[in-house]
C-alpha cells in the first residue's frame, strides 16, 4: 500500500461532519421512502399471488349431450370442457362426470373424484359399484358410501334438462369444503 | 518454455489473488480443522450436497428443453426421452439422483440424531438442516408434478383434497395452490416456478447457512460415553481438542468424502442407465379414468397412512400432525441441548428413532403393495383357476362365473391372484358356513359393500354354492344348505360373524 496515487486530494476536505440531526433525519426519511415504495410494490405482488383465493369462480351450465346418450338404467361417463379453461390447459381442461339415469329423464351426475382424496372412481356396471383405485373407497350406484375411507358419498352436480339436453352446473374441482 | 508458462500461470494467480483475495478467503475454509475421528460416518452430508449439485446441473439442462405448459409438457418430455441425444439418460439421472439425495439427507439426519450432534452449540445447524429436509421433500413433490402425467394430475388432486379439509379457508388455500378452481395450466406453471426458482434458491441459501455454521461451530466429534456436553465449558474444550488432535478438512476428511461421493455417483449413474427415466405415466387427461395414481417413493408412507387411518380421525390428523412434526423436529435441540451424546447413553432417543424409522419403512412397503386398493382389472384379466372348476356342479360353475363377472376378484384373490383388500377366497368354504356366506354377500360388512340389491337371489345362491366348494385339501367339507354348523371348527361358530363384521 505504498503507492503514491496522484488522485489523492492534496487539500483536506472540510473537517466538519454533517450534523448528526441531519444524518438521523436522512436515515428515517430513507426508511420511510423505502416503506412507501415497498407498500406500493407489494400491492401487485401480493394481489397477484393470492388472486385465486379472492376471485369468485363461477360455475356455468354445461351441455353434456342429448338425454338419449344416457339410457335409463345405465351409468355412463360424460365429458365436457371446463368452462374456466385457459388456452394453456391442454388435456387437463377436459373433465369427466358419471351420469346415472335411474328413471326416464331422471339423472344423477357424480364427480369422478372420490370424496376421500379426489382420485378417479370407476363405475362397474355388473356389481353396480364405483371403486376408487387409490385407497379403496367404494360407492353404491346412487353415489352413497359403501365401504372404505371416504367420509361421505360421491359429490353430485346440479343438473337440469333443457330442450332434451342434459346440463350440469360445473367449473370447479369438487372438494369437501365446497362440493361442486 | 515450461518455465514461461509456469510464470504466466503464477502471475495470473497472483493477480487474481491480489484483486479478489479468493485464496485468502477459501484456504481457511478448505483447511479448517475437523476431528480426527470424523470418519465414514461423516460422508453423508457431502453426498447430499453432491446430489443437489447434480440436480442443479441436470435441472438447468432439462429446463432448456422442457416446456412448462399443461398443453405441451407431456409431449416435451417424450421428445426429450426419444429425440434428444442423451435426453432419456439426463431425465433418468435427475430422477435417480433425486431419490439418492433424499436417501442421503435421511441417513445424514439419522446420524446427526443418533450421535446427538444437534446439541450445544450446533442447535441452529440442526434447525437449518430440518428446513433443508423440507426443501428436499418439497423439491421432490414439485418435481413429480413436472412430469405432468396421470400420477402428477391425481397427486395434485390428492393434495387439493387434503388442503380442502382446512376449516373455513380450505377452499381459498386450495385455489391459491392450484392457481384457480381446478387443476390446469396455471397449476403446472406455479409448481414450475416453485420447483426451479423458489425452492432451489431457498435450498442454496440454506446450504450456505448450513456450511457457514459448520465453519463457525466446527464438526462434532464421534460421541463417547461419559463425554458430556456442558454449554459452559464445551466450546473451550472442543477448540482445545481440535487444536491438539484435529486434522485439516482438505485432504484428511475430504478424501473420504470424495471416495464415497464418487462411488455413489457411479451407482446412481448406473441406475439411471439401467432403469431409465421415471415416467411420464399416461396423459394427464382427467377423462381417462383408468388411472391408477401412485406417489413417488418419498411420499408412499403418507399414501398408506391415508388408507389405513380410521376415517373418523383422518381430518384431525391431517391438520394437526404436520405442525406437530415440524415443531418437534425444529425444537428438538431446544428440548435437549446438553448431556450425553453416545447412543448407548440415550436409549430413549434410540428407541424413538427405531420406532420412527420402522414405521416409515413399513408404511412405505405397505404403500408399494397397497393391499387396500382394488385391482381394477382383476375381473377381466385373471382367469379362474381350473382346479376350482373341476368336478363342480352347474350351479357351482355358475357361481364361479358370477364371482368373476361381479368384480369380486378386484378385492378377493383366488389362487394367489386378485385384490388383497378382502380375504382370499381359496379356503373360504371351510371358514364360513352357507348361511354366513349368504349374509356376508347380501349385507356386506367388515369393509365389504352389500351385494343384496346388486345380485339376484339366484346369483347369490350360485356364488355361495361355489364358495362352499373352495377348501384347502383336507379341510372340512362344506356345509350344505340347512345343515348344522360344525361345532369342531371355531371358525364357524356364530361369533366369527361378529368379529368379521366388526373389522
Amino acid at each position: 500500500m505504498s503507492c503514491d496515487c496522484s488522485n489523492t486530494p492534496s487539500s483536506q476536505p472540510p473537517q466538519t461532519p454533517p450534523p448528526s440531526a441531519r444524518r438521523g433525519f436522512m436515515l428515517k426519511f430513507g426508511i420511510g421512502l423505502m416503506g412507501i415504495g415497498g407498500a406500493i410494490a407489494s400491492i401487485p405482488i401480493i394481489g397477484y399471488a393470492i388472486t385465486p383465493a379472492l376471485k369468485k369462480y363461477k360455475n356455468s351450465w354445461i351441455d353434456l349431450g342429448g338425454i338419449a346418450d344416457f339410457p335409463e338404467g345405465e351409468t355412463r361417463l360424460g365429458k365436457f370442457t371446463n368452462p374456466n379453461a385457459a388456452p394453456t390447459d391442454g388435456a387437463s381442461a377436459e373433465q369427466a362426470v358419471w351420469v346415472r339415469s335411474y328413471k326416464p329423464a331422471q339423472f344423477q351426475v357424480f364427480a369422478v373424484n372420490c370424496a376421500h382424496l379426489g382420485c378417479p372412481v370407476k363405475w362397474f356396471q355388473q356389481s353396480k359399484l364405483f371403486m376408487c383405485p387409490c385407497h379403496g373407497g367404494v360407492y353404491y350406484e346412487d353415489g352413497s358410501h359403501a365401504s372404505g375411507p371416504p367420509p361421505r358419498g360421491l359429490f353430485e352436480y346440479k343438473c337440469k334438462i333443457v330442450d332434451g339436453r342434459l346440463l350440469i352446473d360445473a367449473g370447479r374441482l369438487p372438494g369437501l369444503e365446497q362440493s361442486v | 518454455m515450461f518455465r514461461t508458462i509456469k510464470n504466466m500461470v503464477g502471475g495470473l494467480l497472483g493477480w487474481t489473488e491480489s484483486r479478489s483475495g479468493v485464496i485468502t478467503f477459501v484456504q481457511p475454509i478448505l483447511t479448517h480443522r475437523v476431528p480426527r475421528d470424523a470418519k465414514w460416518w461423516y460422508v453423508f452430508g457431502s453426498a447430499s450436497l453432491m446430489f443437489f449439485s447434480i440436480q442443479v446441473v441436470t435441472g438447468i439442462l432439462l429446463a432448456t428443453m422442457y416446456v412448462p405448459s399443461a398443453a405441451e409438457a407431456y409431449a416435451s418430455l417424450e421428445y426429450i426421452d426419444q429425440q434428444v441425444p442423451f435426453g432419456w439418460m439426463l431425465r433418468a439421472l435427475h430422477a435417480w439422483s433425486s431419490n439418492a439425495m433424499i436417501l442421503m439427507v435421511l441417513i445424514h439426519m439419522s446420524q446427526v440424531f443418533l450421535h446427538a450432534s444437534f446439541k450445544f452449540p450446533r442447535e441452529l445447524m440442526w434447525m437449518v438442516g430440518v428446513l433443508l429436509l423440507f426443501c428436499t421433500l418439497a423439491l421432490a413433490f414439485t418435481g413429480q408434478i413436472m412430469r405432468w402425467d396421470q400420477d402428477a394430475y391425481w397427486g395434485l388432486g390428492i393434495g387439493a383434497a387434503i388442503v380442502d379439509r382446512v376449516p373455513v379457508l380450505g377452499n381459498q388455500i386450495r385455489n391459491v395452490m392450484l392457481g384457480g378452481p381446478y387443476i390446469g395450466g396455471a397449476t403446472l406453471s406455479r409448481f414450475f416456478a416453485l420447483h426451479v426458482f423458489v425452492l432451489p434458491g431457498l435450498t442454496i441459501g440454506l446450504i450456505g447457512a448450513h456450511m457457514a455454521l459448520i465453519l463457525k461451530n466446527g464438526i462434532s466429534e464421534m460421541p463417547k460415553p461419559g463425554m458430556v456436553v456442558d454449554p459452559k465449558t464445551y466450546v473451550a474444550e472442543y477448540e482445545e481438542r481440535i487444536k491438539k488432535t484435529g486434522v485439516a478438512f482438505m485432504p484428511d476428511a475430504a478424501q473420504r468424502d470424495m471416495v464415497f461421493c464418487g462411488l455413489m455417483l457411479i451407482i446412481v449413474g448406473f441406475l439411471a442407465w439401467y432403469l431409465g427415466p421415471v415416467g411420464p405415466n399416461g396423459i394427464p387427461n382427467p377423462t381417462i379414468i383408468d388411472a391408477n395414481p401412485r406417489p413417488d417413493y418419498a411420499f408412499l408412507w403418507i399414501f398408506t397412512a391415508m388408507a389405513l387411518m380410521p376415517p373418523q380421525i383422518e381430518t384431525a390428523v391431517l391438520l394437526i400432525a404436520p405442525p406437530i412434526v415440524v415443531l418437534f423436529l425444529l425444537g428438538l435441540p431446544l428440548i435437549s441441548n446438553r448431556g450425553e451424546r453416545a447412543p448407548s447413553r440415550r436409549p430413549g432417543a434410540v428407541v424413538v428413532y427405531v420406532l420412527i424409522a420402522t414405521a416409515l419403512g413399513t408404511l412405505t412397503w405397505l404403500g408399494v403393495v397397497s393391499a387396500w386398493s382394488p385391482v381394477m382389472d382383476a375381473w377381466t384379466s385373471l382367469p379362474t383357476p381350473v382346479k376350482y372348476l373341476v368336478g363342480r356342479t352347474p350351479l357351482e360353475m355358475q357361481g364361479a362365473l358370477v364371482i368373476q363377472h361381479s368384480q369380486c376378484r378386484n378385492c378377493h384373490s383366488l389362487g394367489g391372484e386378485g385384490g388383497l383388500r378382502g380375504p382370499n377366497l381359496d379356503n373360504v368354504g371351510s371358514r364360513k358356513s352357507w348361511d354366513q356366506l349368504v349374509r356376508q354377500v347380501q349385507q356386506g360388512g367388515g369393509n365389504m359393500p352389500a351385494y343384496g340389491k346388486n345380485l339376484s337371489s339366484a346369483e347369490t345362491t350360485a356364488v355361495v354354492a361355489f364358495m362352499t366348494t373352495l377348501r384347502n385339501a383336507g379341510a372340512p367339507e362344506s356345509t350344505i344348505p340347512g345343515a348344522m354348523e360344525r361345532q369342531s371348527s371355531p371358525d364357524q361358530a356364530p361369533k366369527a360373524v361378529a368379529s368379521e363384521a366388526g373389522k
